[in-house]
């Protein structure tokens, strides 16, 4: 069933509604046979950058190839790709049996033929004993694989999915996050994943596209991502508890060193895990209230004035009201350009950091990300 | 469930009972009762015939005659009916300019008093001055008479009948289509399915339903017909466009043959009881309910 995936491109995709833009010049690679997530809130535009891959909707401008091939007035049933809807789109009428092998007899695939690759995809996702029943007398995750199913069937090169995963409850979502990244390794298509869901995206994907109000915000790996985002943005979007973003002004000396040596306004970011106790430092923490989550706790307060959460052991969680000294690592400080809001660089941290009489902790980032390793 | 309760439900539906008994079910039985005796006239009381009714009825011709245009009438016009009722329905299903104009004028038949209908038609047919004699007229044809030649009256009826259903059947199938998620020809249609192919076999089968209580509808009411042939026709000529319930109107209240009348309802009655169930067991099998 090895068929190698089909690299997709899209050129200056904009799609324009009336009174609404959903994409705005959105220049992105999907990679063969590597699954790509496409992250984003809510009405972001996730969902129409999918559909015009597919064909369901067509850009108002810009051009969309796969394989070097332009697809962009191609019908959808001659793209070569496979479509899971997140309400699945299961034919209610059919058979599970029908509902899977639906586009090969819509292609003539012969009779034979359909029986046996029938009987591969209902043993590859365990659908064997509910082949005759309809899609009503199956459980949500059934339901689920039977749009796998059909999906998966004609071996397409390229397989679509809009949030497949949103409506099942949250145990089966982790299941079914592991299957679906096994199924794709295994049979090795290009996937394009939707989802609103950072930890899916993070866990499953090969590449990450962030995307924020019709834009694509950032492409990369997941701990690229998370390790070093490239806008405020994302930044924020990524990690949970999301990163603190403070003008540099609020740490003090050090940011005046910061600011120095940028040569412009900076904002800097500290992901709540990357914060730790450090009892010399000038940087500290009002602590307003604590919240207790087992393992962890986190500690909410402010910093020069600005909102910031830290990550704490569950043992030792502070008081309200306790002055909490800080610090980090130079590796795990992000800065922003503070008009752009776009990463900036500094060289020379641990100079600016010893300058402005600031201790620096072990670097904790990588080691503390909340996001499984990936399985690859 | 105790006692009190027990009572209390039955109190509830006791004043539908009474009135569904009093005026549906009451009258129903009385109507059979009926048939079965002669009619009382002058001072000649109803007696006890039995069936002799029943054997009138069989010899009648003019029954037979209107049975058969009833069944001319049904074939004709349910068929069409539906199937334009469903091709309008989804030629206004797609969002286009102009559209709620087009869903009124689909629709306006079917709130149109039946005799702005019957004048409209009228209007039409009449012979000399109708419009379609005045189209025909331009080719250098003769005139007709539509309405009132034996061969073409039930023809002229039915086609006012279809016009004026379609429209009604067509919010049926309308309202289905809105609950068909528009994913299911989507899907389809990514699996390589032509239009024709997501029609037969997505969205009719999914309209079953559908059909199914429209088509009931329309066989009861093609037996219920008795307005526009009021109107347009009298039933004639000589009972060519005649059918069964305009003979009931007319056995009954203007001929004042009671018993008769009675008996013709009796049939009537079995007949669309029976249709109703035949259409019921021939879909059921053929019906996906959601
Ligand atoms: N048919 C349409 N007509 C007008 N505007 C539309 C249409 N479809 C989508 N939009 C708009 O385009 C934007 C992007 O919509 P899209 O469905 O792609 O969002 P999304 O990222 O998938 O969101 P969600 O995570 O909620 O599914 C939204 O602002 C939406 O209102
Ligand atoms: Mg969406």
């Amino acid at each position: 069933m090895n068929k190698p995936g089909l690299p997709i491109t899209l050129r200056g995709i904009t799609k324009a509604w009336p009174g609404a833009v959903a994409l705005d010049d959105v220049h992105l690679t999907m990679p063969a046979g590597q699954f790509s997530a496409i992250l984003g809130p809510s009405g972001c535009g996730k969902s129409t950058l999918l559909r015009m891959i597919a064909g369901l909707e067509t850009p108002s401008h810009g051009k969309i190839f796969i394989d070097d091939r332009d697809v962009t007035a191609l019908p959808a049933d001659q793209r070569g790709l496979s479509f899971v809807f997140q309400s699945y789109a299961l034919f209610p009428h059919l058979s599970v049996a029908e509902n899977i092998v639906f586009g090969l007899r819509t292609r003539r695939v012969a009779r034979a033929e359909r029986t046996q690759r029938l009987a591969e995809v209902a043993q590859l996702l365990g659908l064997g004993p509910y082949l005759d029943r309809k899609p009503a007398q199956l459980s949500g995750g059934q339901q689920q694989r039977v749009a796998l199913g059909r999906a998966i069937i004609a071996k397409r090169a390229i397989c679509l999915m809009d949030e497949p995963l949103s409506n099942l409850d949250a145990k089966l979502r982790q299941t079914m996050r592991g299957e679906l990244r096994a199924l794709q390794q295994q049979l090795g298509f290009t996937m394009v994943y939707v989802t609103h869901d950072q930890v899916e995206a993070i866990t499953m994907a090969d590449q990450v596209v962030l995307m924020n109000a019709g834009r694509v915000e950032q492409v990369a790996a997941p701990d690229v991502l998370y390790l070093k985002p490239q806008t405020v943005f994302a930044a924020r979007f990524i990690g949970t508890p999301a990163m603190n973003i403070l003008p540099a002004a609020a740490l003090g000396a050090l940011g005046q060193g910061l600011e120095q040596a940028a040569g412009r306004g900076l904002a800097v970011g500290l992901r709540p895990e990357a914060l730790v106790q450090l009892p010399q430092s000038p940087v500290v923490l009002s602590c307003t209230h604590a919240e207790y989550l087992g393992a962890d706790a986190l500690a909410h307060g402010h910093i020069g004035g600005h909102p910031v959460v830290m990550r704490v052991a569950g043992a030792d969680m502070p008081r309200p009201g306790a002055q909490l000294p800080l610090g980090f690592a130079p590796q795990d400080l992000h800065l922003f350009d503070f008009a752009t809001e776009h990463r900036t660089e500094v060289a020379g941290l641990s100079g600016i950091f010893l300058r402005a009489g600031m201790p620096t902790a072990k670097p904790t980032g990588a080691v503390a990300s909340p996001f499984k390793p990936k399985d690859d | 469930m105790d006692r009190r309760d027990w009572v209390y439900g039955w109190l509830l539906v006791l004043p539908a009972m009474v009135f569904l008994g009093l005026f549906t079910h009451l009258p129903a039985i009385t109507t059979i009762w009926n048939s079965f005796f002669s009619t009382p006239r002058g001072r000649r009381p109803k007696l006890f015939v039995g069936l002799e009714n029943y054997q009138r009825l069989l010899d009648d011709p003019v029954f037979w005659k209107v049975m058969v245009n009833n069944l001319w009438f049904a074939l004709g016009t349910i068929p069409l009916s539906i199937a334009l009722a469903l091709i309008m329905a989804l030629s206004v299903q797609r969002a286009f300019a102009g559209r709620a104009l087009v869903r009124m004028a689909y629709f306006t038949p079917t709130v149109l008093p039946l005799i702005a209908v019957a004048n409209i038609w009228l209007f039409f047919y009449t012979p000399g001055f109708g419009l379609i004699d005045q189209i025909t007229g331009v080719f250098g044809l003769g005139q007709s008479n539509l309405l009132g030649s034996p061969d073409t009256a039930l023809v002229a009826v039915m086609v006012v009948t279809v016009w004026k259903e379609a429209g009604f059947f067509m919010i049926f199938y309308l309202a289905a289509l809105q609950t068909i998620p528009p994913q299911l020809s989507e899907a389809a249609k990514i699996e390589g399915a032509s239009a024709g192919t997501v029609f037969w076999r997505i969205t009719f089968p999914l309209l079953m339903p559908t059909t199914l209580f429209v088509s009931i509808n329309a066989v009861i009411n093609s037996f219920r017909m008795v307005d526009h042939i009021f109107v347009l026709t009298g039933g004639g000529p000589d009972n060519a466009s005649s059918l069964l319930l305009f003979y009931i109107y007319e056995t009954s209240f203007r001929f004042w043959d009671t018993a008769y009348g009675a008996t013709l309802t009796v049939v009537m009655l079995a007949l669309l009881g029976l249709l109703a169930i035949g259409q019921f067991l021939i879909f059921d099998k053929k019906v996906h309910y959601k």
